[in-house]
Order: structure tokens, then C-alpha cells, then sequence
């Protein structure tokens, strides 16, 4: 049984049709890659996925049973985390606050529940430990790095068990060493039954990590094959339009 | 996890180490806290002899204060959330009218009037949020209308229904209400005719009063202000719900990624701020017996001066309910002060630009210690 199956998803912003009839199929335990050049519209595709857009036409089936989604809560109570490829984290909030929120860790006091700060903050410092990223949970967001600020975006998808993560990008901004970590962590995903689709423009990585690639161009799925059967070369090509598809 | 057990907080030799007591200084009240020192510093030093901090001359720069604090609350929280409020001044003029209409006007009992008054005005609230929400259009705009049209309505309304625009009587229909002292009573009353006895208060030398004490209670309003900035407080700084207020107003479209219910979030402090003007209207209505069509004016404002002074940021995230109590306190001893002080009146107005533009000034420098923005 298929985890997640998208069915000729379309979705048109005005007269921009970022995806057209785009159908993808994702296994549990399986990573796969999602390239495609900029404005290909895979960001658009992830976030339909996570309930930000609902397609304009098209059906997403979860195990399949067709869902849809509303708005991103209705994704992640079906089992999808996302990490965004603009990271969507408030800047004025520490990063202990942005791990949780929405999920805060509460303590009852009779009828009323406050918030568990001290857990908050010590569960969000073992998971940036865990990324080994020098990222202290009481500081403010606004003051971070762009590489503390991607394990803070990170480290939000470790707080539930998801059955899906999708991530947008996640390596963008960080060092050769917080890369391999976020590397390691999509295989200890795999290994654990999770499925990821990893959004990335660097060849390198998704060739590691990734047991399927997809290519998206101009809004249209060209190419879907086993990383086995394909090469840096082909998906550079099918990318930038040299190879038609495949 | 094969790694995890790596230590988290290894120390870091780039992290310049902040006392305990400069950490617990550089706060979003500090700004208040300062102002409040100076203010009283001023006036202690100035007007002590004038009858301002006698138990008369306290009771009365309290009550002031209490005003503003009740409105700043909701304001404080309204604007944390990333939203304002400018038609509270005008809320109170209504609220109080309303009261006076279904109680003295159509004569039904003075509980279920200020109860009708609260779900109605509560709703304009959640009305006024709901078509922030809905249209996207800034809450300056949409409450700005709601200004003209809840004032206009409390003019209008007194004048068809009974001719006039001050409607009284409310004291004589409240007689014997069980609800009315909620807002108009005083509470420990014997505390104070024992002070009296005592010798530690002023009492009354001659009349039907006398031997009484000139302060016989603590008003209601006060009560209600101290009950709000304690639940605004816990509200912000404790619970989910105030995380959540500072996420909508941080970064409203992040908030909603992450799951937190931005639009509901946001209706409520509109009713929540419509709430604290109808507890402002009801406690005046209660202390005058009457209702007026200018009661309330420019009272947004006020509202929003004292959330300022307090060192909340006009473009939402940022705030504290003790800084925005803290300013309404400054604003209400200053416009007291200057009373007892002998200052010509108008000469309020100066002082309180000044006031309000060295607070934001040292606000900023002090947020920006905070939060790292330059
Ligand atoms: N909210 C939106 N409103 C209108 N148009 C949009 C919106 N989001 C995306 N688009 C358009 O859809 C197309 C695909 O965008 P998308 O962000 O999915 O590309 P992408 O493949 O993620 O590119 P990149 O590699 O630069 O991240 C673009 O033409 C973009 O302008
Ligand atoms: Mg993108």
C-alpha cells in the first residue's frame, strides 16, 4: 500500500500554472528526490502536500483513503511534517518557542494547563544537539543564523512520529558538517519505516540519500526513476530541458 | 540515536556572559518601571504637600490609573497580536448608553442590561475582528469606522428614544441590583473605618459623616483592573494561548504553518478589548449614574499611549501587560499630578508628548538590547 499517491495534481495561481497533472507516488521508508529548476513549482507541489494550497484539481490519497487538506494542521494530524524552503518561523518568538509552537508542552495546575517552559527548552536543546547545530533554545530567531534558523526548522519535524516529512530545501544555508547531519537523519528516517522527500538543488545529496528521483519542469513531472538507474548527468540534463524526459 | 548524547549546552566563548541581575533588568516593563520611578520621584518631590498622596489624593490618582489600565489591557494584547482597536473611546460612549437604555429607558433590571450590554458589545468586537479577517484590510481602517459609527449610534439613539443626550437615573433603577455593585461598589469597607479609627486615614470632622473615613472603600474599578492585568498577564506569559498571541502578531503566516489558529486568536482579542471597554463603561456608568454621548472620547488612544509607554511595539509581537499597566499608572499620575500641582491643565498635553516620546526612545534602546535588532 502506497503511503501517499498524487493524482494529476494541477494548481494555477491566476494565469500561472505552476503544476500541471503532476502524479507522484511515495512508499513507507522510501526518500525521494525532488529537483527541477527554479519556478519549477516544486515548492508549490510540497505545499499542497502540506495543506498551505489545495490543488485546483487533482486528488491526494494517504494509504488510500483521498484527504484533503485545509489547512496545514489537517497534513500534519495525517502524519506530514514539513520543513518550508523559507522556514516560516516567527522571528520573535526564542527557538525553543518556534520548535513547539503550536504543540506546546503544558503543565496542569487543577483546571488550568500552563506552559512547560523548562521541558520546552531542554527537549529543543537535545534535538539541536541531535542536528549538532549550535543553536541555544532561548534565543530569539531574529538574532539567528540562517544555518540555526534551518535546525530550528529541522528540529520542529522531530516532535511527533510523522509518517511523512517533506523537506524544502533543508540545506541550503548550513555548513558541510550540519549537511552530512541532516543527511544522516533522512537515513535514520528510512530506517525507521518514515518517508521523506527531499527538495534540493544539490546533486550531490539527493544521489546519497535518495532511493527515487523526481524531475519537475516548468510544472510538469518529466522524469521519475530509481537513483539505481539514473545519473547526475540524465537529471542535469532532464532539469535545464537537454533531455526531454524520461 | 548513535549521537545524540552530545552535550547540549557546551559553552560558548562568543556568548558574552550577562549578569543574573542585568538579564533580570533588561525587560519589556523596564521602560514603565523607570518611568513610573521618575514620575513618582517628581511628584513626591514637588507636589507632596498638595493633598496628592493623602488617602483622598492617592484614591483619586488610583482610580484614573485603574481607568486606564482596564482599556490598556485589551489594547496591550490587541496590539501584541498584531492588531488595534480604535473605536474602544467610542465602545465606552455606547456601552454606557446602552446600559442606560435597556434599564432606564425600556426598565428591565439593571443586571440583565449590563449583561445585554457585555454580549453586545462583545460581539461588535468579534464583529470588528472578523472583518479585519475577512478582508484583509488593516484594523486602523476597519475600527477607525467602527469609531464614527458606534459614536454616531450613541448620539443618535438618546436623542430619538428620550430627547436628550444624557441619560440619568441609572443609581435609582440600580438599587438593589445584585450585579450593579459588581461595578459601582467598594470593597473593604471596614478596613478603612478602622484606619479611620485609628488615626492612620483622615476622617470627616463635622456633617452626617463625621468620624467616618474620607476614603470608605476600594471602588470596584480597581478591583477590576488589578483582576484583568493579573489574568492579561498570566494569559501572555504563561499559558499556549499567549504564545500564540505573540506568534499571530510576530508572523502571522508562520503562526498559521506551524498550526496556531491565527484568525480565532485575533477575533478574540477584538473581543477581548471590547470586553475591557464595556467593564471601563459599566464602572462609569455605575460611579455617575448616567449615561453621556461623549462619554469615552479619545480613550483609544489613551489606551494605546499607555500600551506604548509600557514598551509594547505598535507593529505587533512585542509587549508586556505589567509595562502597559505600568504606563496607564504613569499616564494617570501625571494627569493628576499636574493637577494637584496647580499646573494650568492645558500644559497636560505637553507633558505628556514628553513623556511619551523620551518612553518610546528608551523603550527602543532597551528592545533592541533584547531582541538583537538594529
Ligand atoms: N502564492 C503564489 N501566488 C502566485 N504564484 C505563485 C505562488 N507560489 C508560487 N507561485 C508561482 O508558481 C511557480 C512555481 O513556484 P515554486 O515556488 O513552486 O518553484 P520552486 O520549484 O520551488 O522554485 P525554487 O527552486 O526557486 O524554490 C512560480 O512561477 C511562482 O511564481
Ligand atoms: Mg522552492
Amino acid at each position: 500500500m502506497s503511503l501517499l499517491e498524487l493524482d494529476n495534481i494541477t494548481k494555477s495561481f491566476g494565469a500561472i500554472h505552476a503544476l500541471s497533472k503532476v502524479s507522484l507516488t511515495i512508499q513507507p521508508g522510501e526518500a525521494v528526490g525532488l529537483m527541477g529548476d527554479n519556478g519549477a513549482g516544486k515548492s508549490t507541489l510540497m505545499k499542497i502536500i502540506a495543506g498551505n494550497f489545495m490543488p485546483s484539481s487533482g486528488e491526494i490519497r494517504i494509504e488510500n483513503k483521498p484527504v484533503a487538506f485545509h489547512k496545514p494542521i489537517d497534513a500534519r494530524n495525517a502524519g506530514i511534517e514539513i520543513v518550508y524552503q523559507d522556514l516560516a518561523l516567527c522571528d520573535n518568538l526564542t527557538a525553543g518557542a518556534n520548535v513547539f509552537l503550536g504543540r506546546e508542552l503544558k503543565r496542569k495546575f487543577g483546571p488550568i494547563s500552563m506552559l512547560d517552559y523548562p521541558a520546552m527548552y531542554k527537549r529543543a536543546g537535545e534535538l539541536f544537539a541531535e542536528l549538532k547545530s549550535e543553536t541555544r533554545p532561548r534565543d530569539l530567531v531574529r538574532q539567528m543564523s540562517g544555518g540555526q534558523r534551518q535546525a530550528v526548522a529541522i528540529a520542529r519535524t522531530r516532535l511527533s512520529d510523522p509518517k511523512l516529512v517533506l523537506m524544502d530545501e533543508p540545506t541550503a544555508a548550513i555548513s558541510v558538517r550540519q549537511v552530512a547531519e541532516v543527511l544522516a537523519l533522512i537515513k535514520r528516517l528510512k530506517e525507521t519505516g518514515h518517508a521523506v522527500v527531499l527538495v534540493s538543488h544539490r546533486m550531490p545529496d539527493v544521489f546519497d540519500v535518495c532511493d527515487r528521483v523526481a524531475v519537475l519542469r516548468r510544472g510538469t513531472k518529466v522524469a521519475d526513476k530509481p537513483i539505481k538507474e539514473t545519473s547526475p548527468e540524465e537529471v542535469t540534463g532532464l532539469i535545464i530541458g537537454a533531455i526531454e524526459a524520461a | 540515536m548513535s549521537n545524540a548524547a552530545q552535550p547540549t549546552a557546551k559553552p560558548d566563548e562568543r556568548i558574552k556572559e550577562i549578569s543574573a541581575f542585568r538579564k533580570a533588568l533588561i525587560r519589556p516593563e523596564l521602560g514603565g518601571i523607570v518611568g513610573t520611578v521618575a514620575v513618582f520621584t517628581f511628584f513626591l518631590l514637588f507636589a507632596f504637600d498638595s493633598g496628592m498622596f493623602n488617602s483622598q489624593g492617592i484614591m483619586n490618582w488610583s482610580v484614573v490609573s485603574a481607568q486606564f489600565m482596564i482599556i490598556a489591557v485589551g489594547a496591550c494584547l490587541l496590539m501584541i497580536a498584531g492588531e488595534f482597536d480604535l473605536s474602544v473611546g467610542s465602545m465606552i460612549g455606547f456601552a454606557g448608553m446602552m446600559i442606560a437604555i435597556f434599564s432606564v429607558t425600556y426598565g428591565l433590571p439593571v443586571w440583565l442590561a449590563i449583561i445585554m450590554t457585555f454580549v453586545l458589545c462583545v460581539a461588535i468586537g468579534g464583529l470588528n475582528g472578523w472583518i479585519v479577517i475577512r478582508t484583509g484590510l488593516p484594523s486602523f481602517i476597519v475600527t477607525l469606522a467602527f469609531l464614527f459609527i458606534l459614536r454616531g449610534f450613541t448620539i443618535f439613539l438618546p436623542q430619538v428614544i428620550e430627547r436628550k443626550t444624557i441619560i440619568g437615573g441609572i443609581n435609582d433603577v440600580a438599587e438593589g441590583d445584585w450585579l450593579a455593585p459588581v461595578f459601582g461598589g467598594k470593597i473593604l469597607g471596614n478596613v478603612f473605618t478602622w484606619l479611620g479609627d485609628a488615626g492612620l486615614i483622615a476622617t470627616f470632622e463635622r456633617g452626617t459623616k463625621q468620624g467616618q473615613p474620607v476614603v470608605d472603600g476600594i471602588p470596584m474599578l480597581i478591583v477590576w483592573a488589578i483582576i484583568l492585568i493579573i489574568f492579561g498577564h498570566v494569559l501572555l506569559t504563561k499559558t499556549k494561548f499567549g504564545n500564540w498571541i505573540f506568534a499571530a502578531g510576530g508572523d502571522a503566516e508562520a503562526a498559521r504553518n506551524s498550526g496556531v489558529p491565527v484568525n480565532r486568536v485575533k477575533i478574540l482579542m477584538f473581543m477581548f478589548t471590547a470586553f475591557c471597554a464595556t467593564v471601563f463603561a459599566v464602572c462609569q456608568v455605575m460611579e455617575f449614574g448616567s449615561a453621556g454621548a461623549d462619554r469615552g472620547l479619545l480613550k483609544e488612544f489613551e489606551a494605546i499611549i499607555a500600551v506604548v509607554i509600557g514598551g509594547a511595539l505598535l507593529t505587533g509581537g512585542y509587549g508586556s501587560v505589567l509595562g502597559a499597566a505600568l504606563g496607564a499608572l504613569i499616564f494617570g499620575v501625571v494627569q493628576q499630578g499636574l493637577f494637584f500641582a496647580g499646573v494650568e491643565s492645558s500644559l497636560f498635553r505637553v507633558f505628556l508628548g514628553v513623556i511619551l516620546l523620551g518612553a518610546v526612545i528608551l523603550n527602543t534602546y532597551i528592545r533592541r538590547i533584547i531582541t538583537g535588532e538594529r
